[in-house]
């Protein structure tokens, strides 16, 4: 049985598709990430499969209960961390924490082995009303609060969202740890550099999935040779680049410029080619694509359909 | 149950936490009842009176005399006939006028009661009614001074007719509407505002991810305000009592019976609000525009009905705070039971039956 199975979900909102077909399915014990911009339909999807909105066509199970015949099956065993910080921040932190232990008739202690790793680190502000903790904490808090009744399945939407990096790693561990649990996690976030901490992940765009696969898979998918190009003046680059017959796509990539070619070509061919155009180049490099670099290509691609 | 104290536990520290409620909660029904209580009972200086004599005796002047003596009154002018009497007024220029009958020096030493008439400006129903007390005192005074070992029963009469507005309410009118307005304010604005809180805060959103049912969610919100509209309606009584002397004539029990029927219907009507308003400021908006102002001003506790045009009347008539006054003024100042009030105590319970209803169906057990 699967932690989360969905199929063909399609939720529109005024004559928009918010989400179009969309289905998946994750296991008990899996972290199946969802990967994709603002308005991809991420936050749709999670409250589609939280019960709080009902999809317009398509069916899905959450614990293996319908999300819509058995909506009150599914709000026991299910924790839930919406995209906005949703708890009480007139409420200390333990106070919160025992208002949602109470409601899913538990308590801290019983659970208390679950939570643990992540309590510890923010009981030094057990005190503190939640509205006055600083980012990570307020989602540590979060993570705590949807946990303690010890889920099944786990809806984290963008839970890193605004957190600073260290803490967003240190979340990462504890959903690795929570995973070996046999908790099925669902998450979703923008960051495609988080990707790679999934087990596997499906790119959303415009309510479309365009790809579900393991990180390396997704990787392994993409086909084309791929150059990192370093220059100072990236901006003269792109365009020179893009008037270029082998060019496929080039776009900037931090200090760099992510440039995938339709047939092969080597460093000095490329460089050379640069060098026509009078720009002074830093440096070229072949290198692996990552889950940006894919998602970037299947959504240009999608978007010339 | 130990969920259901979980949450009321969480309401309360909501409420005890933000000193807007708070605020709202305690602060504003006493400065309401001392605000309206000392507007009723202000203590006249100098109102500026007509006098219309038309006995023109010694006796009529002593009279006058009298009752100026007072501090309360002070003589703008002697009018010569009754058509100055209303232009007077009109302009603002005086209180109210006095007019004392052709034979009252001669009645009034005939030992037969004379009769003077007081003409008040009804459309400002709480001063007149003071000021026709004062002369009523002063009447009397003034026989006291002048025949102080009198045996035999003397007197003046004070009719008095209100201009503008003869069917003068009671100066008591206040407290009762006082208590309409703040369990109104209390039960319905403040439960939607706090519905509309964890709506806008998203707490709502994990509140439904819960096992917690709907009903355990609203029952959980409306509990700690009924309770605390209560206490409210415990306290403006209790002043209303001991500082300005409101009598409660009629069952202090049914009053209380109809102060919980009343609250009832306002909490159905803050659920209501809620569930048609995601955002605090929304729910405030309509609870400001579509209950406070209506029962302040259509529920005859301001301003009466029977002078309203029509169709503001009939609006009145759907405004269960209109009921409830007429409830609570039966019972406090009439003195009456349920025998008087049945048909009131069956209009609220049939809102309250409807509203509940509505604001059942409309919980909605998702987002949307």
């Amino acid at each position: 049985m699967s932690a989360i199975y969905t199929e063909r979900i399609t939720k529109m909102y005024n004559k928009v598709h918010a989400l179009n077909g969309l289905s998946i399915h994750v296991d008990h014990g899996e972290i199946f990430g969802l990967i994709g911009p603002d308005g991809a339909g991420k936050s749709t999807f999670f409250r589609i499969l939280t019960t709080l909105l009902l999809a317009d066509s398509g069916m899905a199970t959450v614990a293996g209960h319908d999300v819509v015949k058995e909506y009150k099956e599914i709000r026991k065993k299910v924790g839930y961390m919406p995209g906005k910080f949703s708890l009480y921040q007139d409420l200390s932190v333990e106070e919160n924490l025992t208002f949602f232990a109470t409601i899913f008739g538990t308590t801290i202690k019983q659970n208390y082995d679950l939570v643990k790793e992540i309590y510890e680190q923010i009981e030094p502000f057990k005190e503190r009303p939640a509205g006055k903790l600083s980012g990570g904490m307020k989602q540590k808090l979060a993570l705590c609060c949807a946990l303690i009744h010890k889920p099944e399945v786990l809806f984290l939407d963008e839970p890193t969202t605004g957190v600073d990096t260290v803490s967003r790693r240190e979340f990462w561990d504890m959903l690795a740890s929570l995973k070996e649990k046999g908790i099925g996690i669902l998450v979703s976030t923008p960051y495609m550099d988080e990707a790679g901490r999934c087990d596997r992940i499906g790119l959303l765009q415009e309510g479309k999935l365009l790809k579900a696969d393991t990180p390396k898979g997704i990787i392994d998918g993409f086909k084309k040779s791929l150059y990192a190009i370093k220059t100072e003046s990236t901006y003269k680059t792109l365009l020179f680049l893009r008037k270029q017959e082998f060019t496929e796509s080039a776009l900037p990539f931090g200090e760099y410029i992510h440039l995938s070619t339709k047939w092969k070509l080597n460093e000095n061919q490329i460089l050379s080619k640069l060098k026509e155009g009078n720009l002074i180049i830093k440096e070229v490099k072949r290198i692996i694509a990552t889950v940006e670099d894919v998602f970037l290509d299947l959504s240009s691609k999608k978007s010339t359909i | 149950m130990k969920v259901f104290l979980a949450f009321l536990k969480k309401e309360f520290y909501h409420i005890l936490r933000d000193k807007r409620t708070l605020l709202i909660l305690f602060i504003m029904p006493v400065t309401q009842v001392l605000i309206f209580g000392y507007a009723v009972t202000n203590e006249f200086k100098d109102a500026r009176i007509d006098v219309l004599d038309n006995s023109r005796s010694p006796l009529s002047r002593e009279y006058i005399n009298h009752l100026q003596s007072s501090g309360h009154f002070q003589l703008n002018q002697s009018i010569t006939n009754y058509r100055d009497i209303e232009e007077g007024m009109k302009a603002g220029n005086s209180k109210f006028a006095l007019v004392i009958p052709h034979d009252f020096s001669t009645d009034f030493l005939a030992k037969k009661q004379p009769e003077v008439q007081l003409l008040a400006d009804g459309s400002d129903p709480n001063n007149a009614t003071t000021l026709v007390q004062y002369v009523n005192q002063m009447s009397y005074s003034f026989i006291n001074n002048k025949f102080p070992n009198s045996t035999q029963k003397r007197s003046i009469t004070v009719s008095s007719r209100m201009l503008y507005n003869p069917q003068l309410e009671s100066a008591y009118n206040f407290i009762p509407g006082v208590i309409a307005m703040i369990l109104l304010i209390i039960s319905a604005m403040l439960t939607s505002l706090t519905i509309a809180k964890e709506k806008e805060q998203g707490t709502m959103e994990i509140l439904l991810v819960s096992p917690l049912s709907p009903f355990i969610i609203i029952l959980g919100k409306v509990v700690p305000y009924a309770i605390l509209s209560f206490i409210n309606a415990l306290i403006i009584l209790l002043l209303g009592t001991s500082i300005f002397d409101v009598p409660i004539r009629g069952s202090i029990i049914l009053l209380l019976l109809m102060c919980l029927l009343y609250v009832i219907v306002a909490l159905a009507l803050g659920i209501l609000i809620s569930t048609a308003e995601d955002t605090q400021q929304g729910a405030m908006m309509k609870s400001m525009m579509g209950l406070m102002l209506p029962t302040m001003i259509l529920s005859g506790f301001m301003f009466p009905l029977s002078s309203m045009p029509q169709v503001l009347q009939g609006l009145g008539h759907i405004v269960p705070a209109t009921y409830f006054i007429e409830i609570l003024k039966a019972i406090m100042l009439r003195g009456t039971g349920l025998l008087t009030i049945w048909l009131s105590t069956l209009v609220l319970i049939g809102m309250a039956i409807v509203l509940l209803g509505l604001a059942i169906r409309n919980f909605k057990i998702r987002l949307q």
